[in-house]
């Protein structure tokens, strides 16, 4: 009897247990108003000028905006802040007209003032503050600060006209300058904020890193701008709350909350998607895109493609300085059949070295290299070669790239091509970081070997300058180097846009003509969400914003 | 015993000076350095060199070491690279997730454990025992990540009731005065948090205790087979004395010891399995933040959180060793 009587106690705990979880588990909360978002990791801060890494921009661009915005899902410039900018006929200006009417998050007016006081806080950065690891993005475009390699600095002043009008002028004549200004970066904040609460305190610590010691930015502290989205909480590890900004001077936000909930393993972002816990994610892995499109509950949006995945040609070895033998390389490379067969749809062929979507300066008659053996070997054979060719292909272990996500069968099927058009491959390969980054760098990296990028902002020197300039890579020490570098000087200095766009378009033709490498694919990232989660639109340098997304009943 | 815990303590020195040595060397040998992780594939030569400069790292080693050394010494363990906060922050940030787990993890493992062991052994040789052995194979046998993936699948997705990720539902409003989620709910009277805090360490618990369980089960049955055949045993039996008293008074206190032994050493193994549950429930513990910081070559992390997660793991075997003497007088009187 006692025996059952045990069992009995024994059940009736474990049934009492099941029913309480089933019962407080069951109904899994969920509010009309609020978006909950898994980003792969807290932001590092909120201060957009000492950021640059993709989850602190995620939030930052709730909260944010720059002076030049882009026209959504796209890469062209629109009003942001600015309603209209316009460089002088020398180059060293650029005179902006600011909207009105438009105050941060904290009261302080949005004036000519404040653009000012943005642009001399980042010039007069120093110390650590002034790094790459800091400041990664100031250094990048403006290349110096006041106490930092002042002689190549790009900024000289800024001028206040009244409260709508900002001029900045500049040392250089700089053609990609309003376009570099839609990086958030260079988003313009209260100033009232940044001086209140810290935001350019900040030491190094024992070990050398770079620590904020003020209350902006941080967790628990603040960030004001005059975006859609204001900081309600952010506890670490937990998750960062925003809550809409109801004196928003453009499209208020339908969306009361956005959550931002650190899920830093990509299949547990998966899982929280198909159990409701989130309702979108970012880069989905593509071998998760088929599951999240045949559930009835999820959908996959894509993010426009902005970036490139190519092959180097390094022309410093011989026999790569002929250009018939590079042309029988681009004809070699069998780039339709990899596209098509290992990036699972959402790869598209690259035929010059930007995407097609940032269409700014883009080549529509780029010379096509399309699989063609035959006339790779003709080519070969008219440069007076012997067949087959030698070549030291070589190919990145230990990592996955956008453009790139399993670079060993990337390099399989292209050295099967290569090998049926008349070359052989002798494979290298090492491990991404640092070795084979490292050797690619330094032009040791054989003649062949796969790199790729991700542009920042869209403007065709995001791609074209930043990879063809390192002339190490492609051994463009060369008259072909010569000319190139002298029209992508020219273009960097141009500032009329009709006569910028044409000259990249030349440089695009240029490129191809004389193979200094052969793109092969640009890629499209894929976002999760539920069905429930109408309005999101994609940018493709990744200045997402919530405040046109809405939640229905799906 | 005080003799005895002043000379474990002592002990900790040279364990830390030998493990901090040995971390400080493993983490410089892993290829890629914390500039390439910060920069990714924009890292030019230029930007690495001035990183590098900035974090020392092309100082000697012994110097990059003392100066380690130095900074430990006085309280500060560092700051990461990647997140820029300081090491002892996140430490204190997420060291209550993995204790919450830890605890979670064990009392599932104990409380399952120790009574499926005992009426194994009670209950030797038949269905019960075997199905209990076949129970702790198959807990040993499966990779904790493994069945952390099908208990999300099947009670999260599949059935819908239990949470997949994280601490506490985003949608809860609750103050977090410890960051112990389900002591602060108590505390501040949020029984709705606190209880959405328990769901939520129900299946990584699970998954996290599941070789303990199958361990601890082992270790009970044949401990408590071993010591119900003892001589004391029989004398009891033979006393008249009901079978439940000679069970708890004579068998189980005298069983116990070696499975406390194991309870403790399963603490320390409890902290480096959270790794893998903290990451597949993306638990925000000291186990992601390890495992993060190795992909980011983020070296204040790897030196300040390993050195502090040995503190733990030789602290709480210190205090096993010391329980003995509660559980067992005779080491007790035999220390006097």
């Amino acid at each position: 009897m006692r025996r059952y009587l045990k069992l009995g106690l024994a059940i009736a705990v474990v049934s009492l247990f099941s029913a309480t979880a089933a019962f407080a588990a069951a109904h899994r909360s969920t509010a009309s108003d609020t978006l909950v978002f898994g980003a792969s990791s807290d932001p590092v801060s909120l201060d957009p000028a000492v950021t640059s890494d993709g989850e602190s921009f995620r939030a930052q661009n709730q909260i944010f905006e720059t002076l030049v915005a882009q026209k959504p899902g796209t890469t062209q410039l629109a009003p942001g802040l600015a309603t209209s900018w316009k460089g002088a006929p020398n180059g060293l200006s650029w005179t902006f007209t600011l909207r009105r009417n438009v105050s941060f998050h904290d009261g302080t007016p949005f004036n000519a003032k404040a653009v000012c006081a943005n642009f001399d806080r980042w010039y007069n950065f120093k110390g650590p503050i002034a790094s790459d690891a800091a400041s990664y993005y100031y250094n990048v475009i403006f290349t110096g600060f006041k106490t930092k390699s002042a002689k190549t600095a790009l900024y000289r002043s800024c001028q206040a006209k009244g409260d709508t009008t900002a001029v900045i002028n500049l040392k250089r004549r700089f053609g990609p300058f309003p376009a570099a200004l839609t990086l958030l970066p260079f988003a313009i904040q209260s100033p009232t904020a940044l001086e209140k609460y810290g935001a350019d305190k900040g030491s190094l610590s024992k070990d050398g890193v770079y620590t904020p010691t003020g209350e902006y930015g941080i967790p628990g502290g603040q960030a004001v701008g005059t975006g859609p989205f204001k900081i309600e909480s952010w506890k670490l590890n937990d998750k960062l709350v925003l809550v809409r900004n109801d004196s928003y001077w453009g499209k208020k936000a339908i969306l009361r909350r956005v959550i931002l909930r650190p899920i830093a393993d990509n299949t547990a972002r998966l899982q929280a998607l198909q159990t409701g816990e989130i309702q979108g994610y970012d880069n989905v892995d593509p071998q998760n895109i088929a599951t999240i499109q045949k559930s009835k509950s999820l959908k996959i949006v894509d993010r426009p493609s902005f970036n490139i995945g190519y092959i180097t040609i390094n022309q410093a070895i011989k026999p790569f300085d002929d250009l018939r033998v590079r042309q029988a390389v681009a004809y070699a490379l069998d780039r339709n059949t990899v596209v098509k067969s290992l990036y699972l749809g959402r790869g598209i062929v690259a035929d010059e070295f930007q995407p097609s979507t940032l269409k700014y300066g883009y080549s529509a008659s780029v010379p096509k290299y399309r699989f063609n053996p035959a006339k790779a070997k003709a080519l070969l054979q008219a440069a007076g070669l012997t067949l087959p060719v030698e070549v030291e292909f070589w190919y990145p272990s230990d990592v996955s790239r956008p453009y790139m996500p399993d670079p060993k069968r990337n390099f399989q099927a292209f050295s099967a091509s290569l090998a049926k058009s008349g070359f052989k491959v002798v494979a290298k390969t090492a491990p991404w970081r640092p070795d084979y980054l490292g050797r690619a760098s330094a032009g040791t990296a054989g003649a062949l070997n796969f790199l790729g990028w991700t542009g920042d902002f869209g403007d065709p020197e995001s791609f074209l300058g930043s990879i063809l300039r390192a002339n190490t890579q492609f051994g463009l020490d060369n008259a072909v180097g010569k000319k190139l570098y002298a029209d992508l000087d020219k273009a960097l200095a141009e500032t009329n846009v009709t006569k910028r766009a044409a000259m990249y378009r030349s440089i695009n033709n240029y490129i191809m003509k004389n193979v200094i490498g052969v793109p092969y694919v640009s890629t499209r990232p894929a976002l999760g969400f539920s069905k429930s989660v109408v309005g999101f639109v994609a940018s493709p340098t990744l200045n997402d914003q919530f405040n046109t997304v809405r939640l229905v009943d799906a | 015993m005080l003799r005895f815990t002043v000379r474990r303590l002592l002990l900790l020195v040279p364990i830390l000076i030998g493990l901090s040595i040995l971390v400080f060397v493993w983490v410089r040998a892993l290829p890629g350095t914390p500039a390439e992780s910060l920069l990714g594939e924009r890292a030019d030569a230029e930007s690495i060199a001035e990183i590098r400069d900035q974090l020392g790292l092309d100082d000697p080693i012994y110097a990059q070491y003392w100066r380690y050394v130095q900074t430990v010494t006085s309280g500060d363990l560092g700051t990461s690279i990647a997140t820029r906060q300081p090491v002892t922050t996140e430490i204190r940030e997420r060291l209550p997730a993995t204790v919450e787990l830890t605890i979670g993890a064990g009392l599932f493992a104990v409380i399952l454990g120790l009574p499926l062991g005992f009426f194994a052994a009670k209950r030797y040789g038949t269905t019960f025992d075997h199905a209990s052995l076949v129970v702790s194979l198959i807990g040993i046998s499966i990779p904790v990540f493994f069945l952390g993936l099908l208990l999300k699948y099947v009670f999260a997705y599949r059935l819908g009731l239990l949470p997949s990720v994280g601490r506490q539902d985003v949608l809860i409003d609750a103050d977090h005065p410890t960051n112990f989620y389900v002591l602060d709910g108590i505390v501040t009277g949020n029984w709705n948090a606190a209880w959405d805090a328990v769901k939520h360490l129900i299946l990584p618990a699970i998954a996290l205790g599941s070789i303990p369980l199958a361990l601890i089960a082992r270790i009970t049955r044949a401990s408590v087979l071993d010591v119900q055949n003892e001589d004391y045993v029989r004398t009891a039996r033979a006393k008249g004395l009901p079978p439940g008293q000679v069970d708890r008074n004579h068998v189980f206190r005298n069983a116990v010891l070696p499975i406390s032994t194991v309870v403790g050493l399963q603490v320390g193994l409890l902290l480096s399995g959270a790794i893998l549950t903290e990451t597949v429930f993306a638990f925000p513990g000291i186990g992601t933040w390890l495992q993060q910081a190795i992909v980011n070559r983020d070296y204040p992390v790897l030196q300040g959180g390993i050195l502090f997660v040995a503190i733990i793991v030789v602290v709480v075997n210190l205090l096993v060793d010391l329980s003995y003497g509660l559980l067992n007088p005779r080491i007790r009187l035999a220390g006097k």
